[in-house]
């Protein structure tokens, strides 16, 4: 599925007073199977953006479209919140099974596919937990696993690692990055934390501070699977010190270079 | 050099709770014995505090003539059907509050003006529209419990994270999906906690009614053992109340636990 974002903003009306530009014009698509990382200073619009793609905010102006094949009553988009919003009253596979409840999956396949999932995150065995039971890393990939089951044709993610401690924030960047490379999906991935984006992203946009528009769209050239060694990579280096000086607004233009 | 050096003491300790149950039943046990004592000694007349001993043994006499059952069922039945017409009704109309902001607008100011009446007050007009029967006892409790379950209702539905909300609607929930499978849960604690406030309500609504205008239960057990002087059959009559409450709150507590295992 490829998303296109046509020329949305957003604007807060104020009883008293003008209105708050959250988000001026935005235009960008994501490809099939394309990881796009969002970045930008605090404040300047991308979690409202992200929201406005899920559906659950209106835009001011444009629209969000969805192109491509059927997907036969499967969500467009899944979030992944920051404050990850696990049902605290179900249990982990409960909260994974969720979505299938809601897409009419019958019984017997939910266990299975709920458990496949958590499988997948690196859960076998805390099913039966429930989210206060586990710790941060643990209900981040339980929010992931919910988020995946539901085989969204987008999975949009909202600075869901900003809670972690920097090591296991260090595990879960390759834990997504391994199960983004087995399922093809395509992501948008919101976050103020250019490492996590270069090394996460195919492509990063980088927005401007409120209201945020795209200053530039840098296209990330660095091989797959991705593995904690590029780090230390010159390129990836070059990636980061360009992606720093767009965010605090050195060179580039407000019309993209990169595509 | 010294070895002993000075040692590092744990300053909070003394912040630390540990629970020890046996001295709640040791203060219990005090006070029985303190009564029975007092009961014996003849400082005060048996007319106004008979040894525990004499209560128990009047206690035990109403158990095996079967008086005791009669009036607890009749108690406890009223309890019952009040409890559960007023939670029922409370539950419905405070979560259509919390959930409707039009119906809120329209309900809560009356809500909010008749929730301070004493509902004991309102008991004559009932027995005046129901008749001196059970109709006007239960209606007065299920009164009582209605608005404290109402308003913790009301509460838990507006209270709930608007996050989890999203998150549904996010998996592709409608509006039913997430009253039912969102809000609902959600809001239970706070529906517990109303539920909690309304036994008391409940026991302390039976007894008064049965006062006033009943010829069976543990209220109306307690006000014809005064009428006739009874102290003996009085002060049992009151430590079946403290018994009752009791089991009402183990009873809700084990309800509570096993609807909402996810609070620790």
């Amino acid at each position: 599925m490829r998303t296109v974002v046509e020329g949305v903003s957003k604007a807060y009306d104020h009883p008293k007073g003008p209105q708050t530009q959250a988000l001026g014009r935005v235009d960008f698509a994501i490809e099939e199977g394309e990881f796009v990382a969002l970045v930008g200073p605090s404040g300047c619009g991308k979690s409202t953006l992200l929201n406005i793609v899920a559906g659950l905010l209106a835009p001011s102006t444009g629209r969000v479209r969805f192109h491509g094949a059927s997907l036969n009553g499967r969500p467009r988009t899944a979030v992944v919140f920051q404050d990850l919003a696990l049902f605290p009253w179900r249990s982990v596979e409960g909260n994974v099974r969720y979505g299938l409840e809601e897409l009419g999956v019958a019984r017997r396949d939910r266990r299975r596919r709920a458990r496949e999932w958590l499988a997948l995150v690196g859960l076998e065995g805390f099913e039966a937990h429930y989210p206060h039971q586990l710790s941060g890393g643990m209900k981040q990939r339980a929010a992931i696993a919910r988020a995946l089951a539901v085989d969204p044709g987008l999975l949009l993610m909202d600075e869901p690692f900003s809670a972690l401690d920097a090591q296991t924030r260090m595990d879960m960047q390759l834990e997504l990055s391994r199960i983004y490379e087995a399922t093809a999906k395509s992501v948008l991935y919101i976050t103020h934390y250019i490492p996590e984006a270069v090394f996460l992203a195919d492509r990063v946009i980088v927005l401007t501070g409120r209201p945020g528009v795209i200053r530039e769209k840098v296209r990330v050239d660095l091989p797959r699977p991705r593995e904690e060694r590029i780090k230390v990579e010159p390129r990836y280096v070059e990636y980061l010190e360009r992606i720093w000086g767009l965010v605090r607004g050195v060179g580039g233009a407000a019309e993209g270079t990169g595509s | 050099m010294s070895r002993e050096g000075t040692v590092v003491r744990d300053k909070a300790g003394f912040l630390e709770r540990r629970k020890d149950r046996r001295l709640g039943v040791l203060t219990v046990l005090v006070v029985l014995g303190l009564w029975e004592a007092v009961g014996r000694s003849g400082w005060v007349s048996p007319f106004f505090l008979p040894p525990l001993t004499q209560v128990l043994l009047s206690g035990w006499e109403m158990t095996r003539s079967g008086e005791v059952f009669s009036h607890l069922a009749a108690s406890l039945w009223r309890i019952g059907s009040g409890f559960a017409a007023g939670a029922g009704l409370g539950v419905l109309l405070g979560v259509a509050l919390g959930f409707s902001q039009k119906a809120d607008d329209a309900i809560h100011p009356l809500v909010a003006a008749t929730y301070p009446v004493p509902k004991i007050a309102v008991l004559p007009l009932l027995i005046l529209w129901l008749g001196i029967g059970e109709a006007s006892k239960v209606a007065v409790i299920g009164l009582g419990v209605f608005f404290p379950v109402a308003i913790n209702a009301r509460a838990g539905v507006r209270n709930v994270d608007p996050l989890l909300v999203k998150a549904a609607l996010s998996l592709g929930s409608g509006r039913w999906g997430v009253v039912r499978k969102v809000i609902l849960p959600a809001s239970l604690p706070m529906i517990f906690a109303g539920l909690k406030l309304g036994v008391g309500i409940a026991l302390l609504l039976v007894v008064t009614a049965e006062m006033i205008a009943a010829e069976s239960g543990v209220g109306f057990l307690i006000l014809s053992a005064a009428d006739l002087m009874q102290t003996t059959r009085l002060l049992f009559g009151i430590m079946l109340l403290s018994g009752l409450g009791l089991f009402l709150s183990w009873l809700l507590g084990r309800v509570e636990r096993k609807l909402i295992p996810w609070r620790g």
